[in-house]
């Protein structure tokens, strides 16, 4: 395993950060902070572990433990974890590309010098990867677009980006579980609902999760 | 039931919150100064996870459609029952009919209502709470409007007749803001090093104030430019009520209760959880120091914050015994 040592740093009084990132981000650190999240939860004192981008955070209990002895034992679990221990499940998400609820989908297409069937083409064709889930809820970061495709976020972010938006931010894809401020493109549209609060499992994607886009539809 | 009269939308159902699902993107929420409402709620023999009302803005009245007891704390304002003025921190019953009334605070910023039995909705993962930014939990996932009825959990509340009150040793001449600042003990977060020493002395050594762009989800502050040594992108992260980010603007932000659960922007520091109440209940224009802390330190003052509850929970319950013999 070629990951780097982490750097672990407090985050309040009840959680510490570890990150591990060496630059851009990296498929099988990722893995590996999948590995290390689930892990954690049985240390004694641990409540929460949250995988960012390369990252975890760990939320503890400072009466039931301490910053010290927790960052010890993430620093162990980093290099003791087998990080191919997360199976994702497999998911098909159709989407309208789009249209006026994916009305940048022109301004896309042209930002990467294609035609927009070659650039939904690709973006549908492309295997993307549940990095982490957050921001809002059921929110997925997305691993896996077509760097051909990577578009920097616009500078003004848009104050409601509504729910299903199926949206592009740099090299990041994603789909709003919500109505919300964004400042990632919107190229399509998806009926899928990734957030139920009132639901069993409230949150439809896990991080380790495999997402295809699948076209139901091109309106340019 | 009880019947809301007077409200803004700011005003929301809150509980202690539903940690445990920052890895759904789910914000811990709930009440703003957790302590606050947690007294409210134990001085009327609830739990003090039971829901009650945040009010953000003032004033606020409601009225009940049964006989029942309501505790108020928080912000220190004007409170009056059925024409009956209350002291701050007070719990008194409340008959039928009757008009509870809240005006603007004098310091302070929050207050909080719990009423016996807690109000009665349905648990959203966990909590009671109102999600605006999700639009879940509370009444509907959104603040409190005139004309909403909520009910409330059967309970049996035995008050002496004037009622009872709670005072909490830390709150005692706790400053508002204005004539000085309020103080707030910090940890060095993960980007401090980055930032340039000016900074980093500019940061513990210069007063901050609370800008308009303040809410739940957090507080921008204007004060001195904060300047990393040099540009950085990071990758997303898990950020927890408290983290102070500093955006490209050199001005901080506060992220607070119903903060993204995920952010970007490089971190300085940290409030303890020890003092985001202190937070909660500084307004718009509130003037800020902060001063770094141990972590020893800050989880101390978590330790003295849970000794002061149990004792609060000791206190009552030999008050509630009182009450009971003959």
């Amino acid at each position: 395993m070629v990951v780097g040592t982490p750097h672990i740093s407090l985050a309040g009084s009840a959680a510490l950060l570890l990150d591990g990132a060496q630059g851009a981000f990296d498929d099988a650190t990722q893995e590996l902070v999948w590995a290390v999240a689930n892990a954690a939860l049985s240390l004694e004192g641990v409540r929460e572990t949250v995988p960012g981008m390369n990252n975890l955070l760990v939320v503890f209990d400072p009466l039931a433990t301490d910053a010290h002895s927790v960052g010890d034992q993430l620093m162990s679990l980093w290099t003791s974890t087998d990080a191919h221990a997360v199976t994702g499940t497999h998911h098909t998400i159709p989407v309208s590309y789009g249209g006026s609820r994916g009305e940048d989908l022109a301004g896309w297409a042209a930002h990467c010098g294609l035609s927009v069937d070659e650039t939904v083409r690709r973006h549908a064709a492309a295997a993307y990867t549940v990095a982490a889930i957050g921001a809002m809820p059921g929110f997925p970061y997305l691993s896996g677009l077509d760097p051909l495709l990577a578009w920097a976020r616009r500078s003004t972010p848009r104050l409601k980006v509504a729910e299903g938006a199926v949206i592009i931010g740099g090299a990041q894809a994603g789909v709003m579980p919500m109505t919300a401020p964004s400042g990632w493109h919107m190229i399509g549209h998806t009926e899928v609902k990734l957030f139920k609060a009132e639901a069993e499992l409230p949150v439809l994607l896990r991080p380790g999760d495999k997402i295809r886009f699948e076209i139901a539809g091109i309106e340019a | 039931m009880i019947e809301i009269l007077t409200t803004g939308l700011p005003n929301t159902v809150q509980d202690l919150g539903r940690p445990g699902h920052l890895a759904l993107g789910v914000s811990h929420g709930g009440a703003m100064d957790k302590q606050a409402l947690a007294i409210a709620n134990l001085m009327l023999g609830n739990d003090p996870s039971a829901a009650g009302i945040e009010v953000a803005l003032h004033p606020f009245r409601l009225r009940t459609h049964v006989d029942t007891a309501v505790a108020v704390t928080g912000a220190d304002c004007a409170v009056s029952v059925g024409n009956r003025p209350c002291p701050p921190w007070w719990a008194m019953t409340i008959r039928a009919g009757e008009t509870l009334v809240l005006e603007a605070p004098r310091t302070g910023a929050r207050s909080y209502i719990a009423v016996a039995g807690g109000l009665d909705l349905p648990l959203v993962m966990g909590s009671r709470a109102t999600d605006a930014k999700g639009g879940f939990g509370g009444l509907g996932g959104r603040g409190l409007s005139r004309g909403d009825r909520l009910a409330l959990n059967p309970a049996q509340c035995r008050l002496p007749a004037g009622g009872i009150g709670a005072a909490l040793e830390e709150r005692r001449g706790a400053v508002d803001g204005f004539a000085s600042a309020i103080e707030l003990r910090v940890l060095p977060a993960a980007e401090f090093d980055a930032f340039t020493p000016e900074a980093q002395a500019a940061f513990t050594g210069s007063e901050w104030s609370i800008t308009n762009d303040a809410n739940r989800m957090g507080y921008r502050l204007s004060g001195e430019t904060l300047s990393l040594v040099s540009p950085m992108e990071l990758l997303s992260h898990g950020i927890v009520p408290g983290t102070v980010q500093v955006p490209p603007s050199g001005q901080p932000i506060i992220q607070l209760a119903d903060a993204n659960t995920c952010g970007g922007y490089p971190k300085i520091a940290t409030v303890i959880e020890a003092d985001l109440w202190r937070l909660a209940q500084a307004p718009v224009g509130a003037r800020l120091r902060f001063s770094a802390v141990s972590i020893e330190a800050s989880t101390e003052a978590l330790r003295t914050n849970w000794q002061r509850r149990r004792d609060f929970i000791a206190a009552r319950n030999l008050m509630a015994g009182e009450q009971r013999s003959p």
